[in-house]
């Protein structure tokens, strides 16, 4: 367990100032092209409803592989993000596509169950294929107080998940303030999550920029104090692709080269690789094109 | 510290030059002063260059005014001060206010790539910062015209006459609205300089007087050195001097008007301290310190120059300091990214590199970006100095340029000693998450301007001004007001 009373303060004011910076950065041109096809590249494409098939999966999983055929020399997306009933599903559509499977677990959206349950249900997911796990923590509990309770169940759940990546959602939105997503980054990372996530998506405010900025200078300390890498996942809210590149701004000035790949950062999200792949048809005829002319999956 | 691991800021995906264009602007040959509401050639028949700092190209060719064209101005200052202004319905005034401030925020695009072309700051800081708060000083002021009696209950306000401005090079035209809207506000009428080597938004700015209607000769501008300074000064029939610059010229001023009558207000220079206790939010206070010193290439009378953090999270800061410079991208000052421009003119260039020089003979460690700058222009990377003592030079002495000196500090008491341990007493910054600590240090440091955890704030309402050998008097909200008026009892 970390010693949460050493955890910085945050000012949010000047936390918005700097995104104020960020996002007056001005990305044109190679840089932009560049920009967008590593956007692509670390999507994490998401399904997350209840009525999800079978085959609504299927064909997600073929976008994954094929985002816009007509553009050439793209890059395929990360992951495909399910739930874990359709985790059999996804694996065997992408096949032996290098893109990975990534399921919610831990009584996803909510986390409102037992710990039992939250690790049955992350064993079966990595058992049914999933190499990545995106489990939320217990926002009840952290906000009372129980931090050691919160950090116990993370660590659990990550001896569940095997050798399959760890993300923990945060759910930045029921936070509430910038100075407990950044003891609840600390607390998660020490607790053995690989990837630190904003939200589910399924609360509003979803992913923002200043959350971003805390949580990548949270992973930055833990990285001096530790040598140790963690990832970093915005999910929810980033749909069109000059928000996506300004989060790349803020990657780029906080943590530097090393974590821009997709081993390293993630963007979860399920209608910004269309606006993405419009850019890039733009950059690349010079005139936007229809929506139609993208598939919609 | 220094072992720990690094991030690495310049490999990888880098920003492509996005430079703002320079077709919609106008840059005439040559400018001729501006007196009685027309252009105007010297007596003399004497130009001198304007050149832009980032790449050392003249930009044009601007009038040198000498004595008698000074002369002419302040006639012609006087004249229009007796006849429509001082006898303008005080709203109407405020028209023509309003009308300035309009203008220049139609115009804020043209204004915001000259001031980047003439004066070398980033286009970012020009199109955010310098010219929506000139215009915003115009329209503050505007709205004060009519309301003086509001603003003095119980005494009768009347204009003092003829201004005398002087302003300088780092803020050109916003340094040009802080002195010209509270004076024509008040009734007074103007005559102006703007600084040798930044004269063109103040050329442009002649253009919008006369496009705004105002009466001729309400304001005059006479463009050149100090010589045409001095002889603003001196002018017999000049019944106020604003002057912002130097210390050392202040203090010339102040000499050669003493005994005349003539009221003042002097803004000089500054060596700030900007205070970071080891409770704060650090990653914040660090973006409030490369506010406070990079900030228009550190070219700022109140930058935060003197860094003082506490002992227990002084590695950090700095390490954390040296990151973020290592993000921050010189070069361009028309390149939309860019965030430290060209420093203003060789001379400064020049004194600046003379500080880096004694810091080093003072044996303080020098640390500057890894950035590298064009060939061409003047540039000076962003610079730190650590292991320095109150006794530096560097610490006492205002160097004006992006050059920072690291001191540190075990107890509140011990910060407030060295804070307050300078000639200045300009502005100051606080960083900490305690708001007593805040009331404490803002309470006792001596300084016109303390910020609490930010840094480089501005806002037309606020006053701003200096302490001890920062200044006399204070511009803007409504103490901006008092120095342009003659305050008596009502009868």
């Amino acid at each position: 367990m970390p010693d949460l009373s050493q955890v910085p303060a945050v000012d949010e004011v000047g936390v918005k100032e700097r995104v104020a910076r960020f996002q007056s950065r001005s990305i044109k041109n190679d840089s932009k092209i560049e920009a967008l096809h590593m956007v692509l590249g670390m999507i994490d494409l998401t399904t997350l409803e209840g009525q999800d098939t079978p085959g609504k999966v299927r064909q997600l999983c073929q976008k994954a592989i094929h985002l816009h055929d007509a553009l050439p020399g793209l890059p395929h997306v990360a992951a495909v993000c399910v739930y874990p009933t359709m985790v059999g599903v996804a694996r065997k559509s992408l096949g032996d596509h290098d893109i990975n499977v990534a399921s919610v677990a831990t009584a996803f959206p909510s986390g409102m169950s037992s710990r039992q349950v939250k690790l049955d249900e992350t064993r079966i997911a990595v058992e049914e294929g999933a190499n990545e796990i995106d489990m939320v923590i217990s926002r009840g509990a952290f906000l009372q107080g129980e931090y050691g309770f919160v950090f116990d169940e993370i660590a659990a759940v990550k001896e569940a998940c095997g050798d399959a990546h760890l993300k923990v959602i945060l759910e930045t939105g029921e936070l509430g303030t910038l100075d407990r997503v950044r003891r609840a980054s600390v607390l998660a990372m020490h607790a053995g999550a690989d990837f630190i996530k904003t939200s589910t998506g399924k609360i509003q405010p979803a992913a923002t920029l200043p959350v971003t900025l805390v949580m990548l200078q949270a992973i930055r300390d833990h990285y001096f104090a530790t040598g140790q890498m963690i990832g970093m996942k915005p999910a929810g809210g980033i749909s069109t692709a000059k928000l996506a590149v300004h989060y790349l701004v803020a990657l780029r000035e906080t943590l530097g080269a090393a974590w821009m790949t997709p081993e390293w950062f993630r963007f979860g999200a399920s209608s910004l690789a269309n606006d993405v792949l419009m850019q890039l048809q733009k950059q690349a005829t010079g005139v936007y094109q229809s929506a139609d002319y993208f598939s919609k999956d | 510290m220094e072992n720990r691991n690094k991030l690495a800021f310049n490999d990888g995906w880098q920003y492509a030059p996005a430079p703002e264009s320079t077709d919609h602007i106008t840059i005439d040959k040559q400018y001729e002063l501006f007196i009685d509401g027309k252009s105007s050639a010297p007596d003399e028949g004497r130009y001198f260059e304007t050149i832009n700092p980032a790449t050392e190209e003249q930009l044009s060719s601007v009038a040198l005014a000498t004595a008698s064209d000074v002369d002419r101005a302040v006639k012609a200052a006087r004249k229009a001060y007796k006849g429509p202004w001082s006898k303008m319905k005080a709203a109407e005034r405020g028209k023509y206010i309003f009308r300035i401030a309009r203008i220049l925020q139609e115009r804020a695009r043209e204004f915001a790539t000259i001031e980047s072309l003439d004066g070398g700051k980033p286009i970012r800081e020009s199109r955010d910062i310098d010219i929506p708060l000139a215009a915003a000083h115009f329209f503050y002021y505007a709205g004060w015209a009519d309301k003086l009696e509001y603003a003095y209950p119980g005494r009768a306000a009347s204009p003092l006459g003829v201004a005398g401005q002087i302003i300088p090079w780092n803020f050109p035209l916003l340094m040009a609205a802080w002195k010209i809207a509270p004076a024509l506000a008040c009734g007074n009428t103007v005559v102006i300089k703007p600084a040798e080597t930044t004269p063109l938004t103040m050329m442009k700015l002649a253009e919008v007087i006369r496009d705004a209607g105002l009466p001729d000769g309400v304001v005059n501008i006479v463009t050149g050195a100090g010589e045409t300074g001095a002889a603003i000064v001196d002018h017999p029939d000049v019944d106020k001097i604003a002057f912002t610059g130097s210390t050392d010229v202040g203090r010339i001023i102040q000499r050669a008007i003493a005994g005349t009558g003539k009221k003042y207000t002097l803004e000089l220079g500054g060596k700030a301290a900007n205070i970071i206790f080891a409770d704060a939010a650090i990653d914040q206070a660090v973006e409030g310190i490369v506010n406070g010193i990079f900030f228009n290439q550190g070219h700022v009378c109140c930058a935060g120059s003197r860094l003082l953090v506490q002992e227990s999270v002084a590695d950090e800061v700095v390490q954390r300091l040296k990151d973020r410079m290592e993000t921050l991208i010189v070069g361009d000052p028309l390149d939309k990214n860019t965030d430290i421009g060209a420093i203003n003119s060789a001379p400064q260039l020049e004194t600046i590199e003379s500080y880096l020089k004694i810091g080093k003979e003072e044996g303080a460690e020098m640390y500057q970006s890894s950035c590298s700058v064009p060939e061409r222009g003047y540039w000076c990377r962003p610079t730190i100095f650590t292991g320095v003592s109150q006794s530096n030079r560097i610490v006492q002495e205002e160097i004006f340029g992006p050059v920072l000196a690291i001191q540190t500090f075990r107890t509140l008491e011990e910060g407030l000693t060295k804070a307050n341990n300078t000639p200045f007493g300009l502005s100051g910054g606080v960083w900490t998450d305690k708001g007593a600590k805040i009331f404490k240090m803002t309470q006792q440091i001596r300084a016109g301007v303390i910020w609490a955890n930010t840094f480089n704030k501005f806002d037309p309402t606020s006053p701003f001004g200096g302490y001890k050998e920062s200044g006399v008097g204070r511009e803007g909200g409504l103490h901006g007001l008092g120095a342009y008026l003659k305050l008596e009892a009502q009868q």
